[in-house]
């Protein structure tokens, strides 16, 4: 206790995520904004609300640009200022940490932070190829790479590296598919079994279909102010206390080993920092499991566990709900589902369900600090943010 | 003395269309730049003359790609790889005429070049082979 927060979270909301056929981006983004909102009684959020950041990663599935300045009018905001941000994957977590900015500057008080994308409403070829635009043009895109593609290069170098099984990654997939089944808005609420995953059909070797996380539409928010005025507004406010960000290459090709995400030990190390706290002494997680091994790397670059030691950790199950350390109790971007945009702030969503109790019958009992880690791309991008209750 | 073709990524595949693997190299700080840039990242020089590598290396991790972009779409599955060229620089590939049993991180690789393609941008492709045992 007695850290000091950056900022506060006074209320989130999230959609019911899916294929939600027939509404828009903008639609689902008020769908969002209300659940906020009407959590947050004494907050007005028309006169209360100074500015939006919102993240999302493409104009394309909608053929809608300018978002910004569109969800603002469409959640009642006007003329509240709204600026979008984009770091692909991670743009809503790009959001939340130029909110607590946008704070901390002394130019707003409350800030809404969103994220959104409607994805579902495009065939398969279209949606890869949207998503590929987050890879290098030139020498990624155009050899024939796939996103699922780059995370299998990185599968292939830690299971060389480590010894790391495609049974280990099936693995992740269980897990997160078993506690989206305790999610209401989750996309995919069915179990599914190590071997069910394993006989799926091959996307990119070593990565099969139930090893990719789910094309959705949906849309996520919160709402920030700073400390000394949260109590205005709620008496369970969550305090962000780190906010980390790492850039790297492109390429993956570029980077030195293939087995870690350099942003994501940047972006963590400045969070821990900020926080004054050790991954030790976080309680709960929501990290980037866009592919399975993308989870198990994360356990390593947060510090879950040593280098090389991801597929023991998932395979010891310290993960799972009842684990030591719960990871992706939302089930995930993999059962959860995965609309681009939408998905740093869903994992906020998540960790202020846990922290305030709300989480039902996923609640990790007794945990008091919890962490998001939100990629971008193959990791030329990672924010992670540290949050405690109270 | 002629002046130096642009540091460009279009013109690191006009010599992919010479069938030349070439990268940029720094003459303040003697960095390689794969891909080619027109300022060496390392010490902000743009102080830079062509090098050529040689068309050999190894896998350093692989994968075989089964759901491909429409593009690819006719080729799939294929064989991708990053492979580290002799030098100690890296690019990214498809793997052709190779069993996918036989893929290995540490194979090593040879270059070979594909003609131009009638697409935007007109690049010329570069792809691996394996190096058959003499």
């Amino acid at each position: 206790m007695a850290r000091k927060p950056l900022v506060s979270i006074i209320s989130a909301g999230l959609s019911k995520f899916g294929k939600r056929e027939g509404l828009s981006g903008r639609e689902l983004f008020v769908e969002a904004a209300l659940e906020a909102f009407e959590k947050c009684p004494k907050l007005d959020p028309k006169k209360d609300i100074q500015a939006l950041i919102i993240g999302q990663m493409s104009e394309s599935f909608e053929h809608q640009g300018h978002m910004a300045p569109t969800l603002s009018d469409w959640a009642g905001l006007l003329p509240a200022p709204a600026i979008r941000i984009e770091t692909a994957c991670a743009s809503s977590a790009a959001a939340i940490r130029y909110g607590i900015m946008a704070i901390l500057s002394g130019i707003y008080d409350v800030v809404m932070v969103g994220g959104v994308e409607k994805m579902t409403n495009r065939a398969t070829p279209e949606v890869t190829e949207y998503l590929a635009m987050a890879a290098d043009f030139p020498f990624e895109q155009w050899n024939g790479v796939t996103f699922p593609g780059l995370f299998a290069l990185m599968a292939t170098a830690h299971m060389h590296k480590y010894g790391t099984t495609e049974e280990h990654m099936a693995s992740v997939a269980v897990k997160n598919h078993h506690n989206a089944t305790l999610n209401p808005k989750a996309h995919f609420q069915r179990e599914v079994t190590v071997e069910k995953v394993m006989e799926s059909r091959v996307i990119a070797w070593p990565l099969k279909l139930y090893d990719c996380s789910l094309v959705s539409d949906g849309a996520s928010c919160a709402i920030l102010t700073r400390p000394e005025l949260a109590r205005r507004y709620t008496d369970t406010p969550v305090q962000i206390i780190g906010s980390g960000h790492g850039s790297d290459t492109i390429g993956l090709y570029e980077r030195e080993d293939y087995t870690t995400l350099k942003s994501v030990k940047i972006a963590a190390k400045e969070a821990y920092g900020k926080a004054g706290i050790t991954a030790r002494e976080v309680d709960i997680a929501e990290v980037h499991d866009c592919f399975t091994i993308a989870e198990i790397v994360a356990y390593e670059d947060l510090g879950f566990c040593g280098q090389g030691k991801g597929g023991k950790l998932i395979e010891a199950g310290e993960t799972k709900l009842d684990g030591n350390i719960p990871v992706n109790m939302s089930g995930g971007l993999k059962a959860k589902g995965h609309p681009i945009g939408a998905t740093g702030l869903a994992q906020l969503y998540e960790v202020f369900l846990q922290l305030t109790g709300q989480a039902e019958d996923r609640q990790v009992d007794g945990c008091n600090i919890g962490l998001t880690e939100n990629v971008g791309g193959s990791g030329a991008s990672c924010f992670v943010h540290i949050y405690e209750e109270g | 003395m002629a002046e130096s073709p642009p540091f460009t990524i279009d013109q690191f595949y006009r010599f992919i269309g010479e069938k030349r693997i070439m990268a940029a190299k720094c003459k303040n700080c003697g960095s390689v730049l794969l891909p080619p840039r027109p300022m060496c990242t390392n010490c902000l020089s743009t102080d830079l003359e062509w090098a050529e590598l040689k068309p050999r290396g190894r896998i350093l991790t692989y994968t075989v790609i089964y759901v491909a972009p429409k593009e690819f779409e006719q080729n799939a599955p294929y064989a991708f790889g990053i492979v580290e060229l002799e030098e100690g620089t890296r690019l990214p590939g498809t793997i052709k005429d190779v069993k996918f049993e036989d893929l290995k991180v540490g194979a090593e690789v040879e270059l070979d070049f594909e003609d131009a393609s009638k697409e935007w941008p007109h690049w010329p492709r570069y792809l691996f082979r394996p190096v058959k045992p003499s």
